[in-house]
């Protein structure tokens, strides 16, 4: 059971990469399939920043104890915690995880949007965003002498 | 030692900067074309910019030449907190590839788009096509395991439009980009998944620090699933046997242009990768990573390279039957990599400039030949010959190339593949590769048949001769191709100096 706690961040990463991964193969509709792809695209993040934390650890910016930032995070922080390390004994997450996956968040983006522009554009010219009706229509157009443009 | 010791292509002050440079200039390059005012702008920045790119590329192999390594760091933030750019001779050699192949094509762009692409989108297009270099010259200068993946996913995005594109010709390309979004993008969220996996284990992401805290930390479960992870990614990207899926429609359906262009670099920035993660990044002793190389990757490149060529002998549209071609010779380059020994990866390497050759020259003729064959079936070019003697004669020259007759590079490549399999002792891959050869004549053979032996079929449009602006730079390609064949000391050099970085020794 406390396996189950502890790892509790990975066991959602896992179940949602699996239902990415099931959308994109099961369905046959393209937006449906890049919903499932954005689904496993996020699961990603997740990963990393659970990489990342660090139990009781707070955001990566250095305060100096005695400025008003000090004051307010020792304030916000747990007391015990403060009684315990002070505040300069700080403990900080893991920052670089949250940028690298700002990173990968930026280029999912982009690749979903070059993927909904090309389900737009198949739609407009095979009048539908079904698979396996866009797949009988190509069958047809590979059985034509000249291409179809 | 080699010629490129005692070369100086730039300026010193030039030359400190040409690492960068070399990605830099194609991405402002990409800007530039989008925002260009349309007409032939578009080509002549794309022509200027790949040319640059070339020359950048050039001062960083002989500086890498000089000087074993060359590190540049970005930013002033020292490796390995901070990103750098890592070259080896295996990375310039790929960059060399890489951006020959991007002004070869960028040269090429100015004919074929004109016929294949809307005028209006000639900028854009040119953009894209920027973009992708931009992106595998990243990829294979970048030292940093997560910086990969964003100059990876930089081409990749690019690659997507590009190969959606091809709507303005068939159709049937809209949905093959569609297929190859998906795929790619799976590949690429493996591969970050890996990359978490071996960040977390080692709490670096300097693939040069990430293989020195490997050999000291051994396997554990964690980089384990993070080498399985980001293999199975880059194999998608590369094409391996049975994730290859995406490749026969996305190239059959492209434009001719951007098959000429990723068929010699795409899955080849792919295979480098994985090379580098194989030999370099994961210690050289695992069992798991031998396992890997012995148990899942020479099997299936096997499996690859006899199906597929099966696959396409019975192939009819001539572009599809290349692009399958192009799997089974990503299946010769495996099989090279996972002999795992340093006259193996030379032959690999060697193969990879061979295939990027006369692959790139077949693409290139044959697209020539559609625009005024408007064909795409092996029998609607018959006898086209003799209508287009210089076209046809080049892909002559490039299926005898793929088939690997002697006096073609293609031939050297498959004889050093042969040699380094007997060196290693597996018998059954020389097998492999004579039988691969074997199928390999036959759909090449089937070819220049029809092109050369068949008469044409009647009431068929008459063929043209390629422009002149398509006949110099495919004609480049092939005589590249002949003159290795005879004197194949430049590729082997590079191939030997490249293989000699992942194994340490070269013959």
């Amino acid at each position: 059971m406390s396996q189950i706690v502890s790892h509790f961040n990975f066991i959602a990463v896992v179940v949602l990469m699996m239902m990415g991964l099931f959308v994109v193969f099961s369905s046959g509709n393209l937006i449906k399939r890049m919903i499932g792809l954005a689904i496993f695209q996020t699961s990603t993040g997740l990963f990393y920043i659970s990489l990342g934390k660090v139990s009781g650890g707070t955001a990566a910016i250095m305060v100096d104890a005695q400025s008003a930032d000090g004051q307010a995070l020792s304030e916000a922080l747990n007391p015990q915690y403060v009684a315990q390390y002070g505040i300069d004994g700080v403990v900080y997450s893991n920052p670089l995880p949250h940028v690298l996956i700002l990173t990968a968040i930026v280029v999912g983006v982009a690749t979903l949007a070059v993927g909904l522009s090309i389900a737009v554009r198949i739609r407009e010219v095979y009048g539908t965003i079904e698979s396996e009706e866009i797949n009988a229509l190509a069958r047809v157009d590979a059985a034509r002498s000249e291409p179809v443009s | 030692m080699t010629l490129f010791d005692t070369l100086y292509v730039a300026p010193p002050a030039l030359t400190a900067q040409a690492p960068i440079l070399a990605i830099a200039g194609p991405l402002i390059g990409a800007c530039a074309a989008a925002l260009s005012p349309g007409g032939r702008s578009g080509w002549v920045i794309s022509v200027i910019t790949a040319a640059f790119a070339l020359w950048m590329s050039l001062a960083v192999a002989c500086e890498v030449s000089r000087q074993g390594v060359l590190l540049y760091v970005i930013g002033g933030f020292q490796p390995p907190l901070g990103i750098a750019l890592r070259i080896d001779a295996l990375g310039s050699a790929m960059a060399l590839l890489v951006s020959t192949m991007g002004l070869i094509g960028a040269v090429y762009s100015g004919h074929a788009l004109v016929s294949e692409i809307r005028a209006e989108t000639h900028t854009l297009f040119q953009s894209g096509y920027l973009l992708c270099l931009a992106g595998f010259l990243g990829l294979v200068s970048t030292g940093d395991a997560f910086n990969a993946f964003v100059f990876l996913e930089v081409s990749s995005i690019g690659t997507y439009a590009l190969v959606a594109a091809g709507e303005q010709r068939d159709r049937r390309a809209l949905p093959a980009a569609f297929n190859y979004l998906i795929m790619g993008t799976i590949g690429a969220t493996f591969y970050v998944i890996g990359i978490g996996f071996l960040y977390g284990a080692t709490g670096t992401l300097n693939m040069a620090d990430m293989a020195a805290h490997l050999s000291i930390l051994g396997d554990n479960t964690a980089v384990q699933a993070g080498f399985a992870f980001v293999v199975t990614g880059l194999a998608i990207k590369a094409a391996i046997f049975p994730l290859h899926g995406w490749l026969p429609g996305a190239y059959a359906g492209a434009p001719s242009l951007v098959s000429v262009f990723l068929a010699a670099t795409a899955t080849k920035t792919a295979i480098y990768l994985i090379a580098r993660f194989t030999f370099d990044v994961f210690p050289d002793a695992s069992t798991f990573g031998q396992a890997f190389l012995h148990v899942v990757l020479a099997p299936l490149a096997a499996v690859s390279v006899i199906v597929c060529s099966v696959q396409a002998i019975f192939e009819k549209e001539v572009r599809r039957m290349l692009a399958l071609s192009s799997v089974a010779q990503v299946g010769f380059i495996m099989l090279g990599l996972s002999l795992a020994n340093a006259a193996g990866a030379s032959a690999a390497m060697f193969y990879i400039f061979a295939h990027a050759l006369m692959k790139a020259a077949l693409f290139m003729a044959l697209g020539a030949l559609a625009i005024s064959v408007r064909a795409r079936t092996l029998d609607e070019f018959a006898g086209v010959a003799r209508e287009a003697p210089w076209t046809a004669a080049a892909i002559g020259v490039g299926a005898a190339s793929l088939a690997g007759l002697p006096l073609t590079m293609g031939f050297i490549a498959k004889w050093k593949l042969v040699e380094a399999a007997l060196q290693g002792g597996v018998i059954w891959m020389v097998a492999v590769f004579a039988a691969g050869s074997a199928l390999t004549l036959i759909y090449a053979w089937r070819m220049v048949e029809a092109l050369f032996f068949s008469a044409p079929v009647p009431g068929a449009r008459r063929a043209r001769e390629a422009p002149v602006g398509v006949l110099v730079p495919l004609w480049v390609l092939v005589a590249l191709s002949i003159w290795f064949g005879l004197n194949a000391s430049l590729p082997e050099t590079l191939a030997n100096s490249a293989a000699a970085v992942l194994f340490g020794t070269a013959r």
